[in-house]
């Protein structure tokens, strides 16, 4: 695979979230404003990136591999965790809002299943910079698709979009205009499961009429 | 006493772990099709959350506080968690061969399920006492075992139901879940 192949594939032919289905809980906990999906994003992309890297220079070493192939599970889980303490030391620090917003979900990323899966699934087998790049291109996934529902949970259910901190995007007078309140039930726990659901059967029958299309062309040219 | 109950109450129904705290929710997706499942991967969890949530807190306590390293939690507790299901593992089996087969292999998919780590950690931030932590983690994991079942029979029926193609599996669930989440949210009130 090419370098860009490893970056991209990520993103929309194997989006962890959306074709994938890994990492529910922060997705549906944190998407209650695109600004805390972000900083979520962030997060992962920063511990995703550096443990397929470390965990790919450990494996691609055979001395090493030998090593640690009876033990790998924790050993990956333990480079993780650490990976996550410094996120946590650096979010504290810097982004204090952030930090308590996000909350108990920041140490979560330790049992994202994203991160050990492309561990196990990608960067144990292969170079340190595919790793590397397949860890970026993960994490952009992963982003994207949690600030697509949060921009959809955010707009249904305030009428805002929260960019970044002050920046917010005030959409109410669009309500107003139709003559509707916001629906409060999307920001609420609820509204998160219902709009997984629909996004996630969206985007399968999307994906569906795609496939038919393509079955239908093929048909079609081998006459 | 009457703080305890109203704890008990909102671990149970108004905080309850999946449906408003967004934790463990890959097994509730995952092992909810069927109600024999469902009940084996609760009972493991609550087990295994009981368990890892009083040995996290005195270790809590008597070790990281005391010696003044609270950042190291993150890595001990997750280190501590996956050693114990291992244990716990281990001492079933030999124990019990009857529970381990009505629990065994659900016990190795509960290292990475995040609903365990969370109420490690969320024992800690909330600053409970160790009685508090057993009460807590306790009605926790039967909430927990309590919407498990109750969704895999929706589950069940759910499978006979005319769905459109899209929304078969995942989706119909989540749905289904966001009308179970509207529930428990108004039971909330009561505390």
């Amino acid at each position: 695979m090419t370098n860009r192949e490893n970056l991209f594939k990520g993103f929309v032919k194997e989006n962890p979230l959306f074709v994938s289905v890994l990492g529910m809980c922060p997705s549906l906990a944190v998407s209650t404003s695109l600004e805390n999906g972000l900083g979520m994003g962030l997060g992962v992309f920063f511990v995703l990136t550096l443990s397929n890297l470390i965990i790919s220079l450990i494996m691609s070493n055979e001395k090493l591999a030998a090593l640690v192939k009876p033990v790998r599970i924790p050993v990956y889980i333990v480079v993780i965790a650490t990976l996550v303490t410094i996120v946590e030391m650096l979010m504290h620090a810097f982004i204090p809002d952030l930090y308590k917003s996000l909350g108990v979900f920041i140490p979560l990323i330790v049992v994202n299943c994203i991160i050990l899966g492309r561990a196990e699934a990608f960067a144990s087998s292969n170079t340190p910079k595919d790793a590397a790049l397949d860890g970026m291109g993960m994490a952009l996934g992963f982003t994207g698709a949690i600030a697509i529902i949060a921009i959809f949970r955010e707009f249904l259910g305030a009428g805002t979009i929260t960019v970044w901190g002050n920046l917010v995007i005030n959409l109410t007078g669009l309500f107003d205009f139709i003559g509707i309140t916001p629906i409060g039930i999307f920001v609420q726990p609820a509204g998160a499961f219902l709009s997984f659901g629909l996004i996630l059967g969206t985007i399968t029958a999307i994906g569906n009429k795609n496939a038919a299309k393509k079955l239908a062309k093929e048909a079609l040219a081998n006459g | 006493m009457d703080s305890i109950i109203a704890l008990a109450f909102t671990a149970f129904i108004a905080e309850n772990i999946i449906l408003s705290q967004f934790l463990g929710i890959c097994p509730f997706l995952g092992v909810s099709t069927k109600r024999s499942n469902a009940l084996g991967m609760g009972f493991a969890v609550l087990f295994v959350m009981l368990i890892s949530s009083m040995v996290t807190y005195a270790l809590y306590t008597y070790v990281l506080e005391a010696l003044d390293i609270v950042y190291m939690r993150t890595i001990v507790f997750i280190i501590v968690i996956a050693s114990l299901v291992q244990m716990v593992e281990t001492f079933i089996k030999k124990v019990s061969p009857a529970l381990y087969k009505a629990l065994g292999i659900y016990l190795p998919l509960i290292t990475t399920n995040c609903a365990v780590l969370g109420v490690a950690i969320l024992n800690i931030t909330k600053e409970h006492s160790f009685g508090e932590t057993v009460v807590y983690t306790t009605f926790i994991g039967l909430g927990f075992i309590f919407v498990m079942y109750i969704f895999s029979m929706i589950r069940e029926r759910i499978d006979k139901a005319p769905v459109p193609k899209a929304f078969q599996g995942i989706p119909i669930a989540l749905i289904v879940a966001s009308i179970l989440a509207i529930i428990f949210a108004r039971f909330g009130g009561i505390v």
